[in-house]
């Protein structure tokens, strides 16, 4: 038998079972706990955010209590316990490397094989009399249950998707209804998952900053450090502009962007963004380099638009492979062009008389 | 809010009714409620609302349900490309395991996955 460690700062006390000290939690979170969501969404820490695997107890189970199972993710262990206030339930914990269900579910390593191995190193056999698992529907892509059944002896049964309908689902007789079995994409949801990707694509947008700024010294009518603050300080701004229409408002206003595909979704917006950007230069608009200047900001900023917006495939909860495959054989090529012609216009304005 | 459809006409999920006995683990798992039940049988009702997750498959006792389970994530597609991990973004690509007979694993021979 294998038990997690009654040394984490979640766990409050133990329940003794006739397998030994389960560590015991409770269904309100602390300080701690609520910062370490907060640091794991802006992508701080994000992969060693993980709790011992194994067996644990939500308030006072007995022999009765039902068995809900969830990853070794902290903050999926957080929404469980959170979700099921004055209930006495065991949380089976599975080995997933911090990574959440329906991920870890994808990957295979939320699966029927790590669930057999854990209900036998857990001693759960000694320690509930029924024979029955809550598991969330989003274990689905990894675990089969009828091979659970057959390996192990544990009837599966699907919970819903979000822990907070665990309450209704235990009442009513572990019947979930059709919207609980519906994995939809609102606005709060996609808002969680902006600091990720608006992070990760900021790390690399400020090595390019830079590089901009001190291409737009180059040529151009005055000296190196007025050209520079002049066209080099826009790209830096037309840049962070298609940051944010690509990483943020993409995310946010998802349903109600034009197109199926994620670039056009992001493509529009990005020209959207473009028009906004390009009008403080209007002003140019009367000789060949300023034309050139703004058409090729017309091609960079719906392009790094439409390419960070395409990544957000990966976060949405509806895309599938073959779709984003589809999409990534037009929209990638599409992206690249606009990038680099845009790019040799922007730089070839600076040095047309 | 509604359902929220990706592309048409893309997805691999096939159904072969003979094999169905119509136990309805299909329906319980999938989260877009893509199939429902006919007459004791399983049906593809709205194929376009499909992601491609292989719950259904992975949960069929008969294997009547074939799907190219992937994760859609664009960062892995092109970190699988470029054969490199995907450790500094949020997708995990593993070498292809056997996923079990019923879900096929995508042609690439590898398994991308998102959180
Ligand atoms: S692959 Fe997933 S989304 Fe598609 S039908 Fe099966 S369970 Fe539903
Ligand atoms: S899981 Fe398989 S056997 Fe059961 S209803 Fe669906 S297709 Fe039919």
């Amino acid at each position: 038998m294998s038990l997690p460690s009654l040394n984490q700062p979640f766990v409050e006390g133990s329940v003794q079972t006739r397998v030994g000290a389960v560590p015991q939690v409770s269904s309100s979170l602390a300080w701690a706990d609520r910062w370490g969501s907060v640091k794991a969404r802006w992508g701080v820490g994000r992969m060693h955010y993980t709790i011992d695997s194994g067996l644990y107890a939500l308030g006072s189970p007995d022999g009765h209590s039902p068995v809900l199972v969830t990853a070794n993710y902290k903050m999926s262990f957080d929404r469980l316990r959170e979700a099921l206030p004055g209930r006495q339930a065991w949380i089976l914990v599975l080995e997933t490397e911090g990574i959440n269900v329906w991920c870890a579910a994808g990957k295979g390593t939320f699966g029927t094989e790590e669930l057999v191995r854990r209900i036998a190193s857990s001693g759960l056999e000694q320690i509930v009399s029924h024979r029955e698992l809550i598991l969330p529907q989003l274990a689905g892509p990894g675990v089969a249950a009828h091979q659970v059944k057959k390996l192990a002896g544990f009837k599966v049964i699907y919970g819903p998707i979000r822990a907070t309908d665990l309450p209704s689902f235990l009442d009513s007789d572990l019947k979930a209804n059709a919207e609980m079995r519906q994995k939809t994409f609102p606005i709060g949801e996609r808002v969680v998952l902006i600091p990720v990707e608006f992070v990760s694509a900021l790390k690399w947008t400020l090595l390019m900053l830079p590089v901009f700024f001190l291409l737009g010294g180059l040529g151009g009518p005055a000296g190196f450090w007025s050209n520079a603050l002049d066209y080099g300080l826009f790209a830096v701004f037309a840049l962070l502009g298609a940051l944010v229409a690509g990483s943020v408002l993409t995310p946010l206003l998802l349903p109600w962007l034009p197109g199926r595909a994620f670039s056009l979704k992001g493509l529009g917006i990005g020209l959207i963004t473009a028009f906004i950007f390009t009008a403080f230069r209007a002003g140019n608009l009367d000789g060949w380099p300023g034309r050139f200047e703004i058409v090729g900001w017309f091609l960079m900023i719906p392009a790094f638009s439409a390419y960070l917006a395409m990544n957000f495939t990966g976060a949405s909860t509806y895309t599938s492979l073959s779709g984003v495959k589809k999409e990534m054989k037009w929209a990638v090529p599409l992206e690249i062009a606009g990038g680099v012609v845009g790019l040799c216009l922007w730089l070839g304005s600076r040095f047309t008389a | 809010m509604g359902q929220l459809t990706y592309l048409k006409n893309v997805v691999t999920l096939e159904l072969d009714e003979e094999k169905c006995v119509g136990c309805g683990m299909c329906l319980i798992v999938c989260p877009h409620a893509v199939l429902s039940m006919n007459n004791g049988n399983a049906m593809i009702e709205d194929r376009d609302l499909c992601m491609e997750c292989g719950a259904c498959a992975r949960n069929c006792p008969t294997e009547a349900i074939t799907v190219q389970a992937g994760v859609g994530c664009a960062a892995a597609v092109i970190n699988t490309a470029l054969g490199r991990d995907a450790s500094s973004c949020c997708c995990v690509i593993e070498p292809a395991e056997d996923q079990g007979a019923q879900v096929k694993d995508p042609k690439e021979s590898s398994q991308a996955s998102c959180c």
